[in-house]
C-alpha cells in the first residue's frame, strides 16, 4: 500500500516539475511555474518521508531547520546583482548533496554493491565532486574573490587530461571489480582537483558557458544517484535539469560561435594584447552634447553589458529610459545572449530596475532595427558588439553572432577606456565616424545623462 | 538490482530529458536566468537521497554525510525557488502598449 501511495506521489511530484518548466515558457504564467514546483518538491518530500528505511526523524529535521533558514536568509539578502554567484554556489550545494550521498552508499556497500550500481556510484562522485569544487570557483570568481582572468599555464591541456583520465580509470576499475573500494578516496580527491582545474582556466566572459554546464552536471549526477538507488523521481528531476543546462551551454556556445572545447579547453581572453599599436583617431563626446543628442533622437536603443553589470549602473540607464519614453522618444533594449557572466543576466538587472520587460530585445528581433534608430548607446558592452565579427577572417571572434549597432545613425559608447574585451582585441567600432566614445564610469555616466535630461525638459 | 530496473531507470531518464529538451527550448531567453534559478531549486532534489541516508541510522559516517547533504539540498530548494520568486516578481510589462512606429506621428 505504502509503496503505491509512494509510487504515485513520485509520479504527481515528476509531473509537477514538467509543469514548472513548461509554464516558465512565458512571463505571464513563470509565477506559477515557481508554486508548481514547490508542489513537485513537497510530494517527493513527503514521498521519501513515507519510505520504511527512514527510522530517524531528529537529524533530518535539524537539517533540514537548518538549511531552510540558511535558504531563506540567502533568499532575502542577496542582492539581484549578486545572482551569477548565488547561483554557482547552488551548483556547489547541489553537486555536494549528490556526492556526499554517492560516496556513503559506496562506502555503506563496502564492496558488496552490484557492478551496475557501484559503476554509477562511482561516476556519480567524480561528477558531483568535480561539480563542487567547479562551481565553489566559478562562485570566487564571480564573488571577485579569485582572478577573473584565465590562469594557464603550459601543458595544461595534457595534466588536465591525465588528472579526468585518472578519475575515470577509477571508475572502470570499480566497475570491472565492485569490491575495489579502497580506491574511493582517490575518486573523490581527483574529482575535487579536477574542477578547480576545470574552471581556473575559463574567464570571466565564458562564464555563461561554464555556469550552465555546471548546471548540467549538478543534474546528472542527480539523475545517476537515481539509477544507483533505484528512485524514478531523481532521474527525473536530474534529467530535466541536465537538459536545462546542456541546452544553455549550447545556446551559449552558439552565441559566441564557438564550441563546447574551445571554451573549456581555450583559455580564451588569457592575454590581453596591446591592439596593433597604431594611433588611430576616436572622437570623444561628453554628457551634455550626449543628452542633447537623445534628446532629439525618435529611436534610441541601448546595448547594455557586463559593464553595466560591474558598475551597478542599471538603476541610472532606467531611468535614462523612462525619461526618454516620457518625452515620446521610442526606447529598446538590445540584449546579446552572453552579455554578462550568466545567461539572461542582463534581462534580471534591468527587471529588477523596473524597466517592463517588453522593452527589451533579443538578438533577431532588434538587429533589423538598428538602420532606424537614430542614437544607440553602448554602455558596458565590447565584443557583442564588434563589426569585425561579421567581416573579418582573422578575428577571434569572426562568426559571432553581434548586435549590428554600426548601422545607426550615431553610436555613443560608453566606457572606462579603450581598452580592449574580453577577447583582448581592438574593436573596429569605436573608430567609425558615427562613433563617438563618452569615457567615464557607466554608473556616473548614466546618473549624469538623467540629470541632464531632467534638466533640459524642465527648461523649457 | 534487477535488470527490467535499471532498464526502467534508463527509459525514465531517455523520456524525461527528450521532453526536457523540448519544453526548455522553448524558453525565451529573457527568462534564461529564472530558468536556471527554478532548475536549482528542482536539483534540490538530492533532498531526497539525502534524507534516506541521514534518516536509516546506518552508522555514525553515513549519517554525518547524510545531514550535512540535507542541509545543502534544503539550501537549494528553500532558497532556489524563493530568489526564483522574487526575480520574477520584478519582470513586468508597461501598463499600456507603445504605439507601434507605424502608428507614430512622424
Amino acid at each position: 500500500m505504502t509503496t503505491w501511495l509512494i509510487g504515485l506521489l513520485y509520479v504527481a511530484a515528476g509531473g509537477c516539475f514538467v509543469l514548472a518548466l513548461k509554464w516558465l515558457t512565458h512571463p505571464a504564467t513563470a509565477r506559477r511555474a515557481v508554486r508548481v514546483g514547490e508542489v513537485g518538491m513537497l510530494l517527493a518530500v513527503v514521498g521519501t518521508l513515507l519510505k520504511e528505511e527512514i527510522v530517524d526523524l531528529r537529524w533530518i529535521a535539524l537539517a533540514v531547520v537548518v538549511g531552510a533558514t540558511i535558504g531563506a536568509l540567502m533568499a532575502v539578502f542577496v542582492p539581484m546583482t549578486a545572482m551569477p554567484q548565488r547561483i554557482a554556489l547552488s551548483h556547489a550545494f547541489g553537486a555536494l548533496a549528490a556526492a556526499l550521498v554517492g560516496i556513503a552508499e559506496l562506502d555503506l556497500g563496502d564492496g558488496d554493491l552490484a557492478t551496475f550500481t557501484t559503476t554509477v556510484l562511482a561516476a556519480e562522485i567524480l561528477l558531483g565532486c568535480l561539480t563542487f569544487t567547479g562551481s565553489l570557483v566559478a562562485f570566487g570568481k564571480l564573488q571577485g574573490l579569485v582572478r577573473d582572468r584565465p590562469v594557464t599555464f603550459p601543458g595544461q591541456n595534457l595534466v588536465n587530461g591525465i588528472v579526468l583520465a585518472t578519475g575515470v580509470a577509477i571508475v572502470i576499475v570499480l566497475a570491472v571489480d565492485p569490491s575495489q573500494v579502497q580506491w574511493l578516496p582517490w575518486l573523490v580527491a581527483i574529482g575535487l582537483l579536477f574542477g578547480v582545474m576545470m574552471v581556473i582556466r575559463i574567464g570571466g566572459a565564458d562564464m555563461p558557458v561554464v555556469i550552465s554546464l555546471l548546471n548540467s552536471f549538478a543534474g546528472l549526477s542527480g539523475a545517476a544517484l537515481g539509477f544507483a538507488l533505484a528512485n524514478p523521481i531523481l532521474i527525473i528531476a536530474g534529467a530535466l535539469d541536465g537538459s536545462s543546462g546542456f541546452l544553455l551551454s549550447i545556446f551559449m556556445c552558439r552565441a559566441m560561435n564557438r564550441s563546447f572545447a574551445n571554451v573549456i579547453f581555450g583559455g580564451f581572453g588569457a592575454e590581453q594584447s596591446a591592439g596593433d599599436g597604431a594611433q588611430r583617431p576616436i572622437r570623444v563626446t561628453s554628457v551634455e552634447e550626449t543628452a542633447m543628442l537623445l534628446d532629439s533622437a525618435s529611436f534610441v536603443v541601448i546595448v547594455p553589458g557586463y559593464g553595466m553589470a560591474a558598475a551597478q549602473a542599471q538603476h541610472k540607464v532606467a531611468e535614462v529610459a523612462n525619461s526618454l519614453i516620457g518625452r515620446g522618444v521610442e526606447v529598446r533594449f538590445a540584449i546579446h545572449p552572453v552579455a554578462g557572466r550568466m545567461p539572461g543576466h542582463m534581462n534580471v538587472l534591468l527587471a529588477e530596475a523596473n524597466v517592463p520587460y517588453d522593452l527589451l530585445a533579443d538578438l533577431d528581433e532588434i538587429n533589423p532595427e538598428f538602420d532606424r534608430a537614430d542614437v544607440v548607446l553602448v554602455i558596458g558592452a565590447n565584443d557583442t558588439v564588434n563589426p569585425a565579427a561579421r567581416h573579418d577572417q582573422q578575428s577571434p571572434i569572426y562568426g559571432m553572432p553581434i548586435l549590428d549597432v554600426d548601422k545607426a545613425r550615431s553610436v555613443i559608447v560608453i566606457k572606462r577606456s579603450l581598452r580592449s574585451g574580453f577577447a583582448g582585441i581592438e574593436n573596429e567600432l569605436f573608430f567609425l565616424p558615427q562613433t563617438m566614445m563618452l569615457f567615464g564610469d557607466a554608473r556616473e555616466v548614466a546618473g549624469g545623462l538623467a540629470h541632464e535630461l531632467s534638466a533640459q525638459h524642465s527648461s523649457r | 538490482m534487477s535488470t527490467d530496473t535499471i532498464l526502467t531507470g534508463l527509459t525514465i531518464f531517455m523520456l524525461a530529458t527528450f521532453l526536457g529538451f523540448e519544453v526548455i527550448r522553448r524558453v525565451p531567453p529573457l527568462l534564461h536566468t529564472p530558468l536556471m534559478s527554478l532548475t536549482n531549486a528542482i536539483s534540490g532534489i538530492s533532498l531526497v537521497g539525502s534524507l534516506i541516508l541521514a534518516g536509516s541510522g546506518r552508522g555514525a559516517f553515513a549519517t554525518a554525510l547524510g545531514v550535512i547533504a540535507v542541509t545543502a539540498s534544503t539550501i537549494n530548494v528553500v532558497g532556489g525557488f524563493l530568489i526564483t520568486d522574487r526575480m520574477l516578481k520584478t519582470f513586468r510589462r508597461r501598463e499600456r502598449p507603445a504605439p507601434k512606429p507605424s502608428e507614430r506621428v512622424p
